[in-house]
């Protein structure tokens, strides 16, 4: 077998179908792997495999009958899953105490897309508790490492699947994101990760944490891979009233393309409390894109310095209603299971869930209160609106937007966990296009001095997906 | 004098009533009742992690029903939200309602009380929601509460009424009207035993002549539409009572015990609920556009109203007759069946009402499926008035009809049960009794004429009842005061 760690989800699936690889080789590689560099940086909390190596079974059988392409894009390809994503006979912890022992009886849609689509599922990564977090240091089970440099965080939420990626354990993995829980950890650890459209992969299997802005995200390390990824798992779902029926051209077909797109600058994104290597490094990646025919214009979205607190009040709002059924009577934690009611709710939540999540409940409990809904939840959802509507306005005069992910490069474990105002600035430049619903992709762009990666982003338009894919596709090119 | 010592109520109803789908309101599982506990579940009426709702266009179509059937207002706009409270029996700790934008606005309901005077009642809205689970107490020796969620997720609409009942008997009549109609359009089978159907009150008093409303209090928990009269008379003549001492009334909700017959209040905690209602995330905005609507209106059924105005207009029937056989659809098909073989209307309408129903009280059949069929009831009118049979003999008819299911044609054949009109025949008979009694016919001749039934008693015992009284009648008076 060629170096598996330098293989593409594609070069993989190819190399399956084509009988020249064996899906069962590449599962035994990924879960050996999984289980000794992943467990150095603590990337999964479950390893799936008895099944996963049943799948490549199944998928190896099918490449011996010829009869797998081209309907497995994904054929014998690993794949890890964050761990709120609901996929039988293993645990779905969300990263939380409160789920102990919880074994879902469904498949979450996307997992069954996947495994159609030939992916094999090695195992579940870990996360910020129930995808709360921008560092993944709420976890139960530990914080994960960042594969650059063990002392700092690989961002958050999905930092498991991330550092799975960013290690090189498995060519794709999928995460979630509410507010830029993909995108800024591939920042941080240097990978690929999109953040489909609103509706684009269906949530259903996915436990919320804010039903208006989750979506399933993949993480790949090259710009081939993550379409390969989004088009295995996106379309509508009947089982998810908010999936999106679309039309996917096949992304993978139309990546290279002479197409000179019209990029917007938004200024606000380039404003205090941004790093200047990380500032430096975007405009770089604008330079070589200038050079290569892409240009550029100025524009603005007014709202950007309203959308963290809006941001910050919505989810947590759907978080505190989301999370109520977490209550000790049906699954998971019970405590305090010999007294009354209301000492077993609160005795088993006070248990089950870390400070965040807590901290979330709380505010979100708070702003729609009786009292308190206009001035915090009717006013961020109006707010929320004009969000909206000033990327609407911007994509009238430009075909993608680009700025930085992260405001900084990777910080150290321990280095924000107790500021969390300053933690949640780490997603001042993802969190609008989540409550906007468009798409957005983080792509590996340019190093600090001292070697850390840095992740530039570009937004499009609605489902123009293909366009994040084609200019990803370009800057990863010109950068190599 | 009023009847509550100068006080006025003010009553308002908030009916929650399931809807007659298939399947629960967000998910595939059976929308069904009484079967063992916690098999009609699935991921999504479970709460599991998630899963999420998909909206049942069925419930939505029943809605839409009821709303059009009182006159409301269809939304083509509204939009579901979440209601959060703690309980076991309620799997996500949130309940899928609609808030302040339902599906139905308006609508009223016009009712008799029982004396026939006539009525209405403005309905504020009408919304979707799904039911919670059942919280299964603890029973003998056990020290835990049991959950079955099966009925978790089952379609319901609330109708909500403006406070403009003033007497326990109006909230009852305008109860069973809102009952009558969803039985009617087949939105809700209206039974309350099982649930079905459900009432909260919403009770004050005023000084008569006061245009401010008092504080009102809710009662729940009435499990009969009698026990809701009940509930809200013990509730008005409480707030009376307290008034009346110098007390004031304080805002609660009180449970009606049955058992009882008295309303206590909740424990305060259980009642202080801030639900924290917002848009749920999960559905988008539910669209209803004109064509469906259209499409409803147009096959919507023939309603209570409707359908008594045409038995009085084609059958010729009273207005008390109407009422009675419209108050179900199956009483009213019955008798709108009877009608298809019959042409006497008013015949018809009694049997159905006195014999038929009398009998069915008594056993318990279910009319839609008793062994006598419409035609046969018509079968006995149409001989009745044909003066085949006299009304006595329909009787026997009748009698052995729910006792065989055999026609009465057959039973009148068996029995023997023809009716003797021919003249000749009956005059011979009268000839012979007359001869062997001419003491009596002396009598009636001397101006004892109340002895007349003496003679028809002996004509009917020597025909065995089956003469025809009216031509036994007239050749008697012929022969005895000729
Ligand atoms: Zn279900």
């Amino acid at each position: 077998m060629p170096d598996y760690k330098e293989l593409t989800a594609k070069q993989m699936a190819d190399g399956v179908k084509a009988g020249k690889l064996s899906a069962v080789e590449l599962a035994k590689e990924a879960i050996n792997l999984a289980k000794t560099e992943g467990k150095a940086i603590n990337a999964f909390i479950t390893i799936c495999e008895e099944k996963a190596l049943k799948q490549a079974a199944a998928v190896d059988a099918l490449a011996k009958k010829g009869t797998s392409s081209p309907s497995q894009p994904l054929a014998g390809v690993p794949v890890a899953i964050k761990d709120n994503i609901s996929y039988t006979d293993y645990a779905t912890t969300c990263a939380s105490h409160i789920l102990d022992g919880y074994i879902p009886p469904y498949d979450a849609t996307c997992v069954k897309n996947l495994i159609d689509a030939g992916a094999i599922i090695i195992g579940k990564t870990n996360m910020d508790e129930f995808a709360m977090g921008s560092s993944n240091e709420n976890s139960f089970y530990g914080p994960v490492k960042n594969p650059v440099n063990h002392e700092l965080v690989p961002g958050g939420s999905s930092g498991g699947s991330t550092a799975a990626v960013a290690q090189k354990i498995v060519p794709i993995a999928f995460g979630s994101e509410t507010g830029g829980s993909v995108r800024q950890p591939a920042a941080l650890c240097g990978v690929f990760g999109l953040k489909p459209t609103y509706g684009g992969i269906s949530r259903y299997g996915l436990v919320a944490f804010a039903s208006s802005t989750d979506q399933i995200a993949p993480l790949a390390r090259t710009a081939e891979d993550i379409a390969l990824a989004y088009q295995a798992a996106a379309g509508r779902d009947e089982n998810d009233s908010t999936s999106v029926t679309f039309d996917h051209p096949v992304y993978s077909e139309k990546l290279a393309t002479d197409k000179k797109f019209k990029i917007g600058i938004p200024k606000e994104y380039f404003a205090e409390g941004l790093d200047d290597e990380v500032k430096q490094t975007v405009e770089e990646a604008i330079k070589l894109l200038e050079k290569n025919g892409h240009t550029f214009k100025e524009i603005s979205l007014p709202m950007t310095d309203r959308a963290i607190a809006v941001y910050y009040i919505i989810t947590s709002a759907e978080a505190s209603s989301n999370l109520a059924r977490f209550d000790g009577v049906k699954y998971g934690l019970r405590e305090a299971g010999d007294k009354d009611l209301t000492t077993m709710y609160s005795t088993t939540r006070d248990s089950g869930f870390g400070a965040e999540v807590k901290r979330r409940i709380m505010l979100g409990t708070y702003v729609l209160s009786a009292g308190y809904y206009e001035a915090y939840y009717r006013k961020a959802s109006k707010v929320r609106e004009l969000i909206r509507l000033d990327f609407e306005k911007a994509f009238n005069e430009v075909d993608l937007i680009i700025s930085p992910t992260s405001p900084t490069a990777a910080f150290k474990l321990g280095e924000k966990i107790d500021d969390p105002l300053t933690m949640y600035l780490s997603d001042i430049y993802t969190a609008s296009a989540s409550l906007a619903g468009n798409p957005g992709i983080s792509v590996p762009f340019g190093k600090t001095k001292d070697g850390l990666p840095i992740g530039v982003q570009f937004l499009a338009p609605w489902f123009n997906e293909l366009s994040l894919f084609q200019i990803s596709n370009i800057l990863q090119k010109s950068a190599s | 004098m009023s009847e509550y010592d100068g006080y006025e109520p003010v009553i308002g109803l908030e009916i929650h009533a399931q809807l007659q789908t298939e399947s629960k309101i967000f998910c595939g599982c059976k929308n069904a009742y009484g079967e063992p506990p916690n098999t009609l579940t699935c991921p999504v009426c479970l709460g599991l992690p998630g899963a999420l709702p998909v909206l049942n266009k069925q419930a939505v179509e029943k809605a839409i029903k009821m709303i059009l059937a009182v006159g409301g207002k269809v939304c083509n706009r509204s939009v579901f939200a979440r209601k959060n409270y703690f309980y076991p029996d309620l799997p996500k700790g949130y309940q899928i309602s609609q808030f302040d934008k339902p599906i139905g606005e308006g609508g009223e309901i016009f009712f008799s009380l029982e004396d026939g005077t006539k009525k209405s009642c403005r309905l504020t809205r009408i919304h979707i929601e799904e039911d919670a689970g059942k919280s299964l107490h603890p029973e003998k020796g056990e020290s835990y509460t049991r959950v079955d969620l099966n009925r978790c997720g089952t379609p319901l609409i609330e109708i909500v009424s403006e406070p403009e009942m003033r007497s326990p008997e109006e909230a009852y009549g305008y109860f069973v009207k809102v009952k009558q109609i969803l039985q009617y359009t087949k939105v809700c089978s209206g039974d309350m035993e099982k649930g079905h159907l459900r009432c909260d009150a919403n009770i004050s008093v005023r000084p008569v002549g006061q245009e401010e409303f008092g504080t009102r209090t809710e009662v729940k928990n009435m499990n009969s539409f009698k026990g809701v009269e009940r509930a809200i008379k013990f509730e008005i003549q409480r707030q009376v009572k307290l008034l009346k001492s110098g007390g004031s009334v304080t805002q609660a909700t009180l449970l009606w015990d049955e058992s009882r017959q008295v309303a206590e209040a909740m424990r305060s905690k259980e009642e202080s609920h801030d639900y924290r209602y917002f848009p749920e995330p999960d559905l988008v905005n539910l669209v209803v556009n004109d064509v469906w609507i259209e499409n409803v209106r147009e096959n919507m059924p023939e309603l209570p109203d409707e359908k008594s105005e045409r038995f009085i207009k084609d059958y010729q029937i009273r207005p008390y007759d109407a009422m009675v056989l419209t108050d179900t659809t199956s009483l009213a098909d019955y008798y709108d069946e009877v009608m298809q073989y019959t042409k006497d209307g008013r015949t018809a309408a009694n049997w159905v009402q006195s014999e038929l129903l009398g009998v069915l009280k008594d056993s318990g059949d279910d009319i839609s499926t008793f062994k006598v069929r419409p035609n046969m009831i018509a079968d006995i009118v149409n001989k009745i008035e044909s003066k085949e049979i006299s009304g006595k003999m329909a009787k026997t008819v009748f009698a052995e009809m729910v006792e065989s299911g055999k026609s009465a044609d057959v039973i009148i054949k068996e029995k023997g049960l023809v009716q003797i009109s021919d003249e000749k025949q009956l005059l011979a008979i009268i000839d012979s009794i007359i001869s062997a009694n001419t003491g009596n016919v002396d009598k009636y001749k001397s101006g004892k004429t109340n002895i007349f039934g003496f003679f028809v008693g002996q004509v009917m015992k020597e025909t065995k009842g089956q003469a025809n009284p009216e031509v036994v009648n007239r050749l008697l008076k012929q022969k005895l005061d000729g």
